[in-house]
């Protein structure tokens, strides 16, 4: 008998799977080559091979509010990063303490992460709304002076969208970290009471450290998400006052679909590319590249 | 105070469970003892209650003749071995061994004098640098056990620590603990399911089923002397064999066979006529040679034969009810073979068939 | 309880019995649910004061402040968002944005559990040279930020002739929804016995049969877990719907922030807060329905393959 054609094994197989090699192939690694290479040339309303080297990188860094954006992310992504930790950590701990009507609570914490970022942006605008919102009832209750207006305050107007995105995303980090505390073994808990060892330090010594993958794998996902602020900013700020919460994705949008200056929206965006990359990157080797060897 | 360990009326009730009742135990100095039993007998409960990690529902608990109901576990004077070791992943041996005692705030001088006595005594001196995911089963397990050393205190919980290895290592780790237990003169309590573990290692073994105990006494006493159906059927393996009969003017009618009891020793005031169960152990069914000590004897036809090496076990029926005997391993039987067993009477032990007691 | 103590008590000593004496007010608890209290409060407040708005008048909201209750509860903005609020020059209200949603939604979910779901059984069950490859891709391609591949995938849109066609954002969707849910199924298909597999193969089901046949029915659960990501990641998408689809065919989410972020006319606050909880009701209705499912959702995408 002969031996069947290699290629027609499992060839029902390899059929279903078309859909997913051409999106890995075509989309994933295609698009992100070809935005690189588009990124060195200038393009403008449409996509042209003209190039042009660094130009569209130096111009990029040249301007004033690619700057800020980058500015914003660094310092909401760093902000939103330490608290949604601590917070998201201290809720899931509380949580933990064997209290009763957990579902509750965790119900109410995590339901804003089902909303979209539109709808949260919208919500805390209104919150934050100074003739309206927080700061007006203050004012109202006697302290005339009170002044809380980040949204319009270019100053401390990135922390209030701050604000909303902590609201929006601590409950996804509460949720990993409650999965992660639960998983660890009760019995570690039984010998450090044996031992004497306070619940606070057997926390900060013991099992934190043991949850170092669950920590691994929600920095990932919430710095992914960071990268990709967005929505959130087009619909609590549209970027304002001024150009005080501009991002770097929005920068990306408005330069390719509104200045019709597609070249610096490659550029900008493979510079996002690359802020990931730093990221994932070594996650990725320490995740699969270390099991080889360890 | 002569007592160790003393459990007075205790009670643990989860929700509706009523995971212990009323239990009542005390426990020498020196002495080692074994909580057995099967699954959801309240042993592990009953030693988390004794290490303060649960809280007891009512009752009372001393340790050293303290009353330490109320006390949390680092203050009770125990040290703990689990089941899956809870060795802390990030730290080394040593760090493991001593992280306890940083935290009263020993000075350091003592803490290192401590470890190493422990290390020494374990011999795992040449793991100290290593982390617990550099440790085999068998090291890991010694390393618990060290760290209950190092808090030098005078009772010992283990909490089934041999569960989790392979069967060889369950051997020697067995043996180690023995001599430990010898060497330290400490008061041990040990859970385990295992009844070998039990026998082995025990001056007493309390067999737990429904939070109550059933039998508390030596390994001897408990195969030899089984207080009830429940103990007899749990300890020996293969199990004991139940028949039912009669006895009517001191003798033991079994189908026509006639068992007489004059060498058997009645639990004070059981001696009566009327329905029984007899219960012989498979190795106490005699066969060839040893017919000769035998008093009554009868003959069987094999079913069935199970050689394993030592020896061989045959199922047969007695009296109409099925029954296995343990021969020599070297006996030559086949299915259908005709074989003479028989057995002495004082070796039999008689239950009341409505109670399950011992009679 | 009382009777049955008092035979015994002669083997008793005194001291501490019974459980240790702690009081339901102590001040672990006081603060434990004290502030498990303010946090829930503080999680809650957006969402009431989001249905306090919406069901105020707009002088009302002008005078009063943002938390307190309505006085005269009114519908009327309710109404007026679903049909009549200003998006620049239309005036249609959110209406046709919801349909739009449903209409991008539904085969969109369709579709991407669809594929993935073969996706995640292929690489689970029938390995072929090269397929893990892809996957890897795959995975390490839902990383890449959208909006390096935002003009990429709208060329490749305007190719086959879908840009600005809803068909074309039900592939968007199906595209980038592809690797978390291909990494859901096929996680779940690992999970299953290999050996109901190979029963399979040796009574003769072929690839589709056994998928069919044995699988599907086995992964109930996971679809469900599928559904709900896919429906509430799609529902509240709004990138892809402002960049791939046109005035005319944007969803809710683009609808929304037009009608509330429009800058003419005079802003009724109130009109807004309705349309913003109009559109979170989809969303918001999975969750508290769902409940379980929906966490084992979202921790899906953190369990690593």
């Amino acid at each position: 008998m002969k031996r069947p054609n290699q290629l027609f094994r499992n060839f029902s197989a390899k059929i279903a799977a078309i859909p997913m090699i051409v999106t890995a192939l075509f989309v994933f690694v295609g698009g992100t080559a070809w935005t690189v290479v588009y990124s060195f040339t200038k393009s403008g309303l449409l996509p042209r091979l003209k190039w042009v080297g660094l130009d569209q990188y130096e111009r990029l860094w040249t301007t004033k509010r690619w700057i800020v954006s980058i500015q914003n992310l660094a310092i909401y992504g760093i902000s939103m990063l330490v608290l949604v930790f601590v917070i998201g950590f201290i809720l899931a701990t509380l949580i933990d303490q064997k209290v009763r009507f957990e579902n509750v609570i965790r119900t109410v914490i995590l339901y804003p992460f089902a909303l979209s970022f539109v709808v949260t942006g919208l919500v805390w605008q209104w919150i934050l709304n100074p003739e309206f919102g927080i700061q007006s009832i203050i004012r109202d209750l006697g302290w005339t002076n009170f002044a809380f207006d980040p949204l319009y305050n270019p100053k401390i107007a990135i922390f209030g969208v701050l604000i909303a995105g902590l609201w929006q995303g601590s409950g996804l980090v509460m949720v990993l970290m409650l999965a992660g505390l639960r998983g660890i073994d009760q019995e570690i808990w039984k010998a450090a009471r044996v031992d004497g060892i306070p619940a606070w330090k057997t926390y900060l010594f013991i099992v934190i450290p043991m949850m170092r993958p669950v920590f691994i794998t929600t920095l990932v996902l919430v710095v992914s998400g960071i990268v990709k602020l967005y929505d959130l900013i087009v619909a609590q700020t549209g970027g304002g006052p001024g150009i005080a919460t501009e991002v770097p994705a929005k920068y990306v949008y408005d330069m390719m679909f509104g200045a019709s200056n597609l070249g610096q929206g490659f550029a900008a965006s493979t510079m996002m590319l690359v802020t990931v990359a730093l990221i994932v990157i070594p996650w990725a080797m320490l995740e699969f590249g270390g099991k080889k060897h360890g | 105070m002569n007592y160790a360990v003393e459990i007075k009326d205790l009670d643990l009730h989860f929700g509706n469970v009523k995971v212990l009742q009323q239990l009542n135990l005390d426990i020498h100095k020196g002495e080692f003892l074994v909580l057995l039993g099967s699954s959801g007998c309240g042993k592990s409960t009953l030693l988390n209650c004794i290490a303060g990690l649960l809280e007891v529902t009512d009752g009372q608990i001393f340790i050293g003749g303290k009353n330490v109901t109320w006390a949390e576990p680092s203050e009770r004077g125990i040290g703990m071995v689990f089941q899956s070791y809870a060795l802390y992943p990030q730290m080394t041996v040593e760090g493991n061994l001593s992280f306890g005692l940083r935290n009263a705030g020993m000075p350091r001088p003592e803490i290192s004098e401590r470890v190493k006595r422990a290390a020494g005594i374990l011999q795992i001196e040449p793991l100290l640098k290593r982390k617990p995911a550099a440790l085999s089963g068998g090291q890991r397990q010694r390393v618990a056990i060290g760290r209950a050393l190092v808090r030098d205190v005078d009772v010992f919980l283990f909490d089934e620590p041999l569960s989790n290895l392979d069967a060889k290592l369950r051997a020697e780790l067995r043996v180690e603990i023995k001599r430990l237990h010898d060497q330290l003169d400490n008061t041990m309590i040990y859970v385990t399911h295992d009844q070998i573990e039990a026998m082995t290692l025990a001056d007493r073994i309390a067999i737990m089923k429904e939070g109550k105990i059933m039998q508390l006494a030596s390994p001897n006493e408990i195969y030899n002397r089984p207080r009830n159906l429940y103990v007899a059927d749990f300890i020996g393996s293969p199990s004991m064999n139940f028949l039912e009969g009669e006895i009517k003017a001191g003798k033991f009618h079994l189908e026509g066979i006639v068992i007489p009891l004059d060498g058997y020793e009645f639990v004070e005031g059981s001696r009566r006529e009327g329905k029984a169960i007899i219960g012989l152990r498979p190795e106490h069914l005699v066969t060839g040679d040893n017919l000769a000590s035998a008093a009554v004897r009868t003959k069987v036809d094999v079913e069935l034969v199970e050689p394993m090496g030592s020896d061989t076990l045959i199922y047969t029926k007695l009296a109409g009810r099925p029954i296995h005997v343990r021969m020599d391993g070297q006996a030559q039987v086949s299915p259908g073979d005709k074989v003479e067993i028989g057995f002495q009477p004082e070796r039999a032990s008689l239950f009341d068939p409505v109670t399950e007691d011992r009679l | 309880m009382a009777d049955a103590l008092e035979s015994k008590t002669t083997s008793l000593r005194d001291g501490p019995r019974g459980p240790k004496p702690r009081r339901t007010f102590s001040r672990r608890n006081i603060l434990l649910y004290g502030t498990l209290f303010v946090i829930a409060v503080y999680y809650a407040i957006p969402l009431y004061v989001m249905i306090v708005t919406s069901l105020k008048g707009m002088p009302e909201v002008r005078l009063g402040n943002i938390f307190s209750p309505p006085l005269e509860i009114t519908f009327a903005p309710w109404v007026k968002a679903w049909s009549e609020a200003c998006t620049g020059l239309t005036c249609r209200g959110l209406s046709i944005g919801f349909w739009n949603s449903v209409r991008i939604t539904i085969p969109s979910v369709i579709i991407s559990t669809i594929i993935a779901s073969v996706n995640g059984y292929g690489l689970a069950n029938w390995r072929f040279k090269g397929a893990n490859v892809f996957f890897t891709i795959l995975i390490f391609g839902s990383f890449i930020p959208y909006q390096v591949l935002l003009y990429p995938v709208v060329i490749l849109l305007r190719e086959i002739g879908l840009y600005g066609d809803l068909a074309g954002l039900v592939i968007v969707h199906t595209i980038f929804g592809m690797p978390i849910l291909t990494l859901l199924f096929r996680n779940y298909f690992s999970s299953l016995p290999e050996e109901l597999f190979k029963a399979a193969r040796v009574d003769g089901a072929g690839f589709w049969g056994i998928f069919l046949r044995v699988m599907l029915p086995m992964s109930i659960p996971i679809f469900a877990v599928a559904i709900i990501l896919q429906v509430t990641g799609i529902w509240n998408d709004f990138l892809f719907g402002v960049v791939y689809t046109g005035p005319e065919s944007y969803p809710m989410t683009v609808a929304l922030n037009n009608i509330v972020n429009s800058t003419q006319g005079v802003v009724e606050y109130n009109v807004n807060m309705a349309a913003t909880i109009i559109t979170g009701l989809v969303p918001l209705t999975i969750y508290f329905v769902s409940g379980k499912l929906f966490v084992r959702g979202i921790a899906a995408g953190a369990v690593k393959g």
